[in-house]
């Protein structure tokens, strides 16, 4: 399993220049992948744009969407951006798409929330056929294009990921929990006859330093995820607060089979980053 | 802290003994509706785990208590006028009464304030408090208040049941199965005190309206119980305690915590009997709120670590109740299984219990099982016998040595191509010693009946010296058996390798399609060419060849695809079949074409050779090919001759898929096997042989499709 690190382009207030620091310290390892999440109606940064972003400072990392919502963004536009990005970075953009759960995003951007699923599956076949064909450019690094994962918790989130996708990304939770979902990804895509197995990825948050420090994180993933209601509070309890709650989480995600595992900053300070390297390190994880 | 308890249930005295212990200086009192001695229902039961909390949470009330136990480790099943009987359950009954009694007084002993005979009818009656715990039961006035906001789902089950005592002491939890004229009586007995025992009898609607229960008075019902179980009370009598017959509701509350409010026990969730009591799930909710209480100084994040840590339990242990529920709702499908495997199946129904946990609870119960699974294949009575998925299975003349089959995922295919035979380095590699059946993957009876340019084919003698070649190797290097899969892909054909995504034109090259009506599998897809009867000819005749050449190449086994929406799946559903002739409207039209192509193939094979069918099962679509038509098309194959039924779900339509996990259908061959009494063929994402040894067992299906699991480096 390889253990990647999340920008926190997601968090009210980061600044640019922290960003671009975060990127180019994330690429000196250990970490495998940058990742960046989604939201519209929020004071957050889009996330193509802060991957492209990142592409420019960073020269080994993948760089992952854990997910950004498809159905708000037309097929063609979508293309254009993620091959872009793949062009510009070398290949090394892996684009994770899901429906999103919150229909203000739905209305501010003016697409129809009802049938966001059926437009998921349809944008995913429509994305490889414009790669493939490259008729709208640029050439993506693999003629099929970036790898293309599927994240959300419906039942049909699975088919459609075995279906179109290479791959499943976990929102999150103990690893008991990803080893359902991860048997249910494997089975649905050995039930559609694909070849191998599907990537798994997930998610998770993290908060290293004092009591306060972490309640300031906790605080933090109660404001992100307060549109899921109660919710938010149960979110936040799942926070990463120590090395050994990380060393825990990662051999447990590592068991039940997942390939790369994304963790989250719930504050924007480049010294969490650090600590995060540090306890990686102390693991044995190496920069490769 | 204020801390006022509603409902004086084990629940609510538990929870406050528990919380006043930790912090003696909380202010708590419970205010029960009921006199302190009044109580309903007969005795609970506790499993040994259950037990070592209790010993763990408040030492002085669990060694009163277990004084009053009962504890006995051995399951009897009375099926068919048999007992059997299977130990290493310890499971502890103790009756409602004496619990209620030793929790009362140790309240008391700790200070808690006990109102008896105090009815709330509105919270705001209630004096202020800190926290409120409504331990007030499945009907919570608590719940009901805030109904908004946990969100409560109430779910009737379709049996009835009614909760009786009897003065007959039992030495084992009692499994009772007993037919008359009016249907099907089961029985859930267990002892609880020296002197008496509960009994739990449950029936479905239809006998118990036979029996007229819902026209009986209170002592009608119970005679009618008594003269039942006459022979299992042996002169005990049965005693009713203001019972009476009703469905089991199933609790689920979304929310267990609002504010400075928690749900506990009955209050937040139930779970159906069979698998436990609520008493258990309600003790134990009262011993993680309490050391969550004194674990946090927040009452907010107090209440959310409690609700976080037993939610995901209580949801697993309602998970494995429906499951239990559903196969007593249904039992009557299993009544022509063998008592041995009748109580394995039984002891198996909720998912939780295994054929390794069965063996390791009792190894003399394991392997009787293991003998008598022997025993019915080749009629040895051996002293020991192998585990059932190494078995031999008979079907027809051939022998396949073992339960598991392995598909061949689409590494056979290029090697099987016309002019690239270089042989199947893949299938080489694999260890084939234990492995009952190879099974081919979809291979298409023409060139036309691909699914992708790379699909393997049987229509061609370079590829008949391709799969000779095959079959001699498997043949000779182990004792498996191999089957040859036919199919036809119909309106999924023509697609790009399934590495690129499934149902994807191919970009040049792309040939005609067949199919019962002329709609595209998805938007991309090419409409296909309604069938008509030269091409139904055309086809059938192409099967016909298809099967003489496996014949040739040496295949022992002859499988037919009628799932996934190929072209004989799309005549059979109704999602894909409009047509207005004889092969289309009802289902017994919809499927001549299958069963003309069954027949001539069938005809066309070997006598002594069996020939089996991949179906889909469902097309998990609302109005879609059902379950029950599974079984109604079963049935006529069998007839027929077919001899085995491979159950698949889904891809129908690309709307319908199955819910997706670890034997995900296991279910559904459970039904088809039992309701249409053929063998079956099952995967579904099996990977371990503990996993295949229990659906064997059980009869849930006779082969099992195993993929070999992903080691993680």
């Amino acid at each position: 399993m390889q253990v990647g690190v999340g920008l926190p382009s997601g968090i009210p207030g980061t600044s640019s220049r922290l960003i671009l620091e975060w990127a180019h310290k994330a690429d000196e390892g250990p970490f495998s992948s940058l990742g960046v999440i989604d939201r519209l109606v929020y004071d957050s940064y889009e996330p193509l744009t802060t991957l492209a972003t990142a592409a420019a400072v960073t020269s080994r990392v993948k760089l992952v969407t854990t997910i950004i919502i498809g159905p708000l963004h037309a097929d063609v536009m979508l293309a254009k951006m993620a091959a872009s990005i793949d062009a510009l970075s070398g290949g090394r953009l892996v684009l994770g798409l899901a429906i999103g759960a919150r229909k203000e995003d739905y209305d501010a951007a003016g697409v129809d929330y009802r049938t966001r699923g059926k437009r998921l599956s349809q944008q995913l076949s429509t994305l490889r056929s414009l790669w493939e064909e490259s008729t709208i450019g640029p050439q993506t690094a693999r003629p099929a294009g970036p790898a293309l994962l599927v994240g959300g918790l419906s039942e049909q989130g699975y088919a459609r990921m075995a279906r179109y996708a290479d791959g499943y990304v976990h929102g999150g939770g103990p690893p008991r929990t990803f080893a359902r979902t991860a048997d249910k990804a494997r089975a649905a895509w050995l039930d559609a006859g694909r070849p191998g197995q599907p990537q798994l990825w997930a998610q998770a948050y993290f908060a290293l330093g004092d009591d306060s420090t972490i309640e300031a994180g906790r605080r933090y993933m109660k404001t992100y995820y307060a549109f899921t209601g109660p919710f938010a509070d149960r979110v936040a309890a799942g926070l990463l607060t120590n090395p050994q709650a990380i060393a825990q989480f990662l051999r447990g995600y590592q068991e039940a089979g997942c390939d790369e595992l994304v963790l989250f900053p719930a504050l924007p300070g480049i010294y969490q980053l650090e600590r995060l390297a540090a306890i990686l390190s102390a693991l044995g994880r190496s920069a490769r | 802290m204020k801390i006022t308890i509603l409902g004086g249930g084990p629940a609510g005295l538990y929870s406050g003994l528990l919380i006043k212990k930790a912090n003696p200086a909380h202010d708590i009192t419970i205010i029960e509706r009921n006199a302190a001695d009044v109580t309903y229902g007969w005795g609970v039961v506790f499993s040994d785990r259950t037990l070592a909390s209790f010993q763990r949470a408040d030492y002085k009330s669990y060694e009163q208590i277990a004084n009053q136990f009962v504890i006995w480790d051995t399951i009897d099943v009375y099926f068919r006028g048999e007992r059997l009987h299977c130990g290493g359950h310890v499971i502890a009954g103790v009756s409602r009464k004496a619990l209620l009694n030793i929790l009362q007084k140790r309240c008391l002993e700790l200070g808690i304030g006990l109102q008896f005979s105090c009815e709330v009818n509105d919270l705001a009656e209630l004096p202020a408090y800190d926290l409120l715990i409504a331990a007030d039961g499945i009907n919570s006035l608590v719940r009901r208040t805030y109904a908004g906001y946990f969100e409560p789902a109430i779910e009737l089950g379709k049996a009835k049941y009614i909760w009786l005592g009897a003065d007959k002491v039992l030495d084992a939890f009692t499994f009772i199965f007993r037919e008359n004229e009016h249907g099907l009586f089961q029985v859930h007995a267990y002892p609880f005190s020296g002197t008496a025992s509960t009994f739990l009898l449950e029936c479905d609607e239809a006998s118990w309206l036979n029996a007229g229960l819902d026209k009986a008075s209170g002592a009608e019902s119970l005679a009618y119980c008594q003269s039942l179980l006459a022979e299992n009370l042996d002169g005990a009598s049965l005693l009713s305690n203001n019972s009476k017959w009703i469905n089991f509701p199933t609790l689920k509350t979304r929310l267990w915590h609002h504010k400075n409010i928690a749900l506990l026990g009955d209050s937040a969730h139930t779970a159906h009997f069979s698998i436990g009591s609520g008493t258990k799930l309600a003790m134990e909710d009262a011993i993680a709120l309490a050391s969550s209480l004194e674990r946090h100084q927040d009452l907010e994040t107090a209440l959310n670590a409690y609700e976080l840590e037993r939610k995901p339990v209580v949801e697993v242990f309602q998970k494995a109740a429906a499951e239990s529920q559903a196969y007593f709702e249904t039992i009557k499908r299993y009544l022509g299984l063998e008592p041995m495997q009748f109580a394995f199946q039984l002891l198996t129904r909720s998912g939780r219990i295994t054929y390794d946990d069965l063996k390791f609870r009792d190894v003399r119960f394991g392997e009787t099982v293991d003998r008598w699974y022997m025993q019915k294949v080749d009629g040895t009575e051996a002293i020991i016998a192998p585990a059932p998925v190494l078995a031999p299975l008979q079907l027809r003349g051939l022998t396949i040595p073992s339960r598991i089959a392995l598909l061949q995922r689409a590494s056979i295919a290029r090697s099987i191509l016309p002019g690239r035979c270089e042989g199947c380095p893949e299938l080489v590699q694999l260890p084939l010693d234990s492995v009952g059946l190879v099974l081919t993957e979809l291979t298409a009876v023409s060139a036309e009946g691909r699914i992708t340019p790379d699909c393997p084919g049987m229509y061609h003698a370079e590829q008949l010296v391709a799969w000779k070649r095959l079959v001699g190797h498997v043949h000779n290097s182990s004792g498996a058996r191999i089957a040859l899969q036919l199919g036809h892909a119909g309106r999924r054909g023509s697609t790009r390798p399934r590495s690129e995504g499934l149902d994807r034109p191919l970009r040049k090259g792309n040939w005609p399609l067949l199919s019962a009506s002329p709609i595209p599998y998805v938007q991309q897809s090419q409409v296909p060419r309604e069938m008509d009867r030269a091409a139904m000819n055309q086809v059938r005749d192409e099967f016909v060849r298809a099967a003489r050449m496996g014949e040739e190449a040496g295949f022992d086994l002859l499988h037919l695809h009628f799932a996934h929406g190929y072209l004989l799946a799309s005549f059979l559903s109704p999602l894909a079949n409009l047509r207005d002739d004889e092969y289309g409207g009802d289902l017994q039209q919809r499927m001549r074409f299958p069963l003309e192509v069954f027949d001539a193939v069938r005809t066309a094979w070997p006598q002594d050779k069996p020939v089996s069918a991949a179906l889909s099962v469902t097309d998990c679509v609302k109005g879609g090919f059902s379950i029950e038509d599974a079984v109604a098309v079963a049935r006529v194959l069998k007839a027929h001759g077919c001899d085995m039924l491979e159950v698949l779900a889904g891809q129908t339509t690309i709307d319908g898929e199955p819910a997706y996990g670890r034997g995900f259908l296991t279910a559904l061959s459970d039904r088809l096997r039992n309701e249409a009494g053929v063998p079956t063929l099952v995967g579904g994402y099996l990977t371990t042989s503990d996993e295949i040894n229990t659906i064997l067992a059980a009869g849930r299906a006779d082969l099992c499709i195993m993929e070999i699991a992903r080691l993680d480096t």
